[in-house]
């Protein structure tokens, strides 16, 4: 389903970075740990196609991702992959539901009401539809977050250190959750950060220096 | 979610910095929209009521004040003239002359100007009559249409005039015989729409009645007032009739106290002439020369006096219109720190959306639309502030001056403005556009 192949990158003026083959099937929850400074999240952006890798390849179901042209790989991204960020971010002008519409819109899908309304619901968060994202508490914005990466029902959820600035309590919360709509869309759930605490929570696990 | 609805959004979300904008370019817009209609209704009324006209005669002083007196109705008139002196141009079969038309003016009615004048001046603005005839006898008036309209005459109405061009009741003529409405004109678009026109004659009727019943009451006062307003020397001896007879047929009404041509009044004064040539010959370009430099008149060419008009206006036109462009630049400039202060604050979420699968052309025309937004929106501000101001400015124009003003009318200079100010937006947009465009997404969420 995603699968990395000999994948590196390298910033200007700092050692090469080289990450360790993936292999994730479909429906498949992996846990990607790593210190501080080890890369974590530049493979994240590689995976996502924020990054172009300098070297080895990218395939995302049958599609090789660094093959894309720049326009083609922005749609891709929008409609099979989501990724949730370490700190919510939200277009600040539109509510929540419109952020999620946003998402649909952007991707090339067409906007569908209903589905923003029962996702919203299935998180709790239904009647938040017309909030502005700065009336959300810390954790409602994370759970807007996470719909906003499934709303696409996307083949690949990509989760950038999701528990690092939570306590024990909100941190269970939110990996279950993000495991349950996962689970809900059946896609490949790839979690990246140094929080130890989800040790438990996945079973597929890489570690990268 | 489009575009448009986004790019809404955006702007809406800073409502503050978007009103300092749009005030900014809507004053801009504004000022130039209203010099360009202003400009174009100014040169069509001067234009209309030209009317053909190649020479005006009248008293000596300014020759702009002659013209904008005699043809345009707007100032006081330079004086008058001895009809003995302007006989040669008002006779017929004058060899260079095609019409002249004898003017007396000095006299209003609730602040539209009664006019003693011939027929032909209908010719000369393609009037016509609309309801009841033209004047036969002293007295007589035929209105124009704006005044019927505006105080609401009918045929048969009685007015009594007053004394100058100032709505002032003390100065009304209450011992005069009153003036009677015998018939309305057409609108024509022009001037005449705005007179009350009568015979030649009237004038004199109306100051000699006021003369006599101050004879009759006060031989000694002086009015000084009235002597330099006087349209005529107060003297019947030189007409046909009596003295006696003169007063009372036109107390009674029905004989006319002045039954001859207006040139067999020699003794009595005009104000000016408004003369048409048969053609552009040496002789019609030296007649204006030859009265000015000859006769105790002047003369002045229609054409020349608005030329130098406009010149006079042109000053203070361009530097309004400067003023404009000025205001304009710091509306664009204004546009052009909003967005990129806005987009500053808003990298991360632009990131967020090429995450969520927004082009790079795409952010492009997000950023350009809203500078566009924000231009179309001032354009339409400055378009209601410059017809809103036509608006109270046509009113008042109105009150001063009688002359009407459309706030209605839309140039096609205005189009070309909307699209000015689209390219300033668009300008005022590319710059933080174009930085959007070359933003590194994965440092952009890296930073954030």
């Amino acid at each position: 389903m995603l699968k990395t192949e000999n994948l590196g990158y390298a910033y200007a003026g700092s050692p090469p970075l080289r990450f360790p083959n993936i292999d994730c099937a479909k429906g498949e929850h992996w846990l990607v740990l790593g210190e501080s400074g080890s890369g974590k999240t530049t493979l994240l952006h590689l995976l996502g196609g924020l990054l172009s890798p300098k070297e080895g390849r990218i395939v995302l179901g049958d599609t090789e991702m660094n093959q894309l042209s720049r326009s083609a790989l922005d749609q891709f991204r929008g409609q099979h992959i989501g990724i949730i960020f370490q700190t919510a971010h939200f277009v600040q002008s539109l509510s929540v539901g419109d952020n999620l519409a946003l998402a649909q819109s952007l991707a090339g899908m067409k906007v569908n009401r209903e589905r923003i309304r029962e996702l919203l619901s299935r998180l709790g968060l239904e009647h938040k539809l017309r909030s502005k994202p700065s009336q959300l508490s810390v954790g409602e914005k994370q759970r807007a977050s996470i719909a906003r990466a499934i709303i696409n029902q996307p083949a690949v959820i990509l989760a950038d250190e999701p528990t690092s600035a939570l306590d024990d309590s909100n941190c269970k919360q939110v990996i279950e959750l993000l495991e349950e709509q996962a689970q809900a869309v059946d896609a490949t759930l790839l979690v990246v950060t140094h929080d130890a605490r989800l040790k438990d929570h996945i079973s597929h696990q890489i570690s990268i220096d | 979610m489009n575009l448009l609805k986004l790019s809404w959004k955006n702007l809406t979300n800073k409502p503050l910095n978007m009103l300092l904008s749009l005030v900014l370019f809507g004053l801009g817009v504004g000022l130039i929209s209203l010099l360009l209609v202003l400009n174009d209704q100014l040169q069509e009324k001067f234009e209309k009521n030209l009317a053909g006209v190649d020479l005006v005669i009248g008293a000596k002083g300014s020759p702009l004040q002659l013209i904008l007196s005699s043809m345009y109705h707007i100032d006081a008139p330079t004086g008058n003239i001895p009809i003995k002196a302007a006989t040669p141009f008002l006779r017929e079969g004058h060899p260079i002359i095609e019409t002249s038309i004898p003017l007396s003016l000095g006299d209003s009615h609730r602040g539209f100007r009664v006019v003693g004048t011939e027929p032909e001046i209908l010719d000369l603005y393609n009037a016509r009559i609309a309801e009841g005839q033209m004047w036969g006898k002293t007295m007589e008036v035929v209105a124009g249409a704006a005044v019927a309209d505006e105080l609401a005459l009918k045929i048969g109405d009685t007015f009594k005039s007053s004394h100058g061009f100032d709505q002032n009741e003390d100065l009304i003529h209450e011992d005069a015989e009153s003036f009677i409405i015998v018939g309305i004109l057409a609108p024509t678009g022009s001037v005449i729409d705005q007179l009350l026109l009568t015979r030649f004659s009237s004038p004199w009727a109306v100051h000699e009645h006021e003369h006599e019943d101050e004879e009759g009451h006060n031989h000694e006062e002086d009015d000084p007032d009235h002597e330099g307003h006087s349209h005529e020397d107060h003297d019947h001896e030189g007409h046909d009739h009596g003295d006696s007879e003169h007063r009372h047929d036109h107390s009674s009404g029905n004989a006319e106290p002045y039954p001859e041509d207006l040139l067999a009044y020699k003794d009595k004064q005009i104000t000016s002439i408004l003369v048409k040539f048969k053609g552009h010959n040496i002789q019609a370009l030296n007649m204006q020369r030859a009265i000015n430099e000859n006769t105790e008149m002047q003369a002045a060419t229609p054409a020349i006096e608005i030329n130098r008009l406009y010149a006079l206006m042109g000053t203070g036109t361009k530097a309004l219109r400067w003023l404009a462009i000025v205001i304009i630049i710091v509306s664009g400039l204004s546009i052009f720190i909003s967005l990129y202060s806005s987009l500053k604050e808003r990298r991360y979420e632009l990131a967020l959306m090429r995450v969520m699968g927004a082009s790079r052309g795409r952010l492009l025309a997000l950023i350009i639309l809203e500078g566009l937004l924000l231009a179309v929106l001032g354009y339409l501000l400055g378009m209601a502030l410059s017809h809103g101001a036509m608006y109270l400015l046509a009113d008042q124009m109105k009150e001063t001056y009688q002359y009407t003003f459309s706030w209605t009318n839309f140039l096609v200079e205005e189009a070309y403005l909307l699209g000015g100010a689209l390219l300033i937006g668009l300008v005022a947009a590319l710059i933080p556009a174009l930085q959007v465009q070359g933003m590194d997404i994965s440092d952009t969420l890296a930073d954030g």
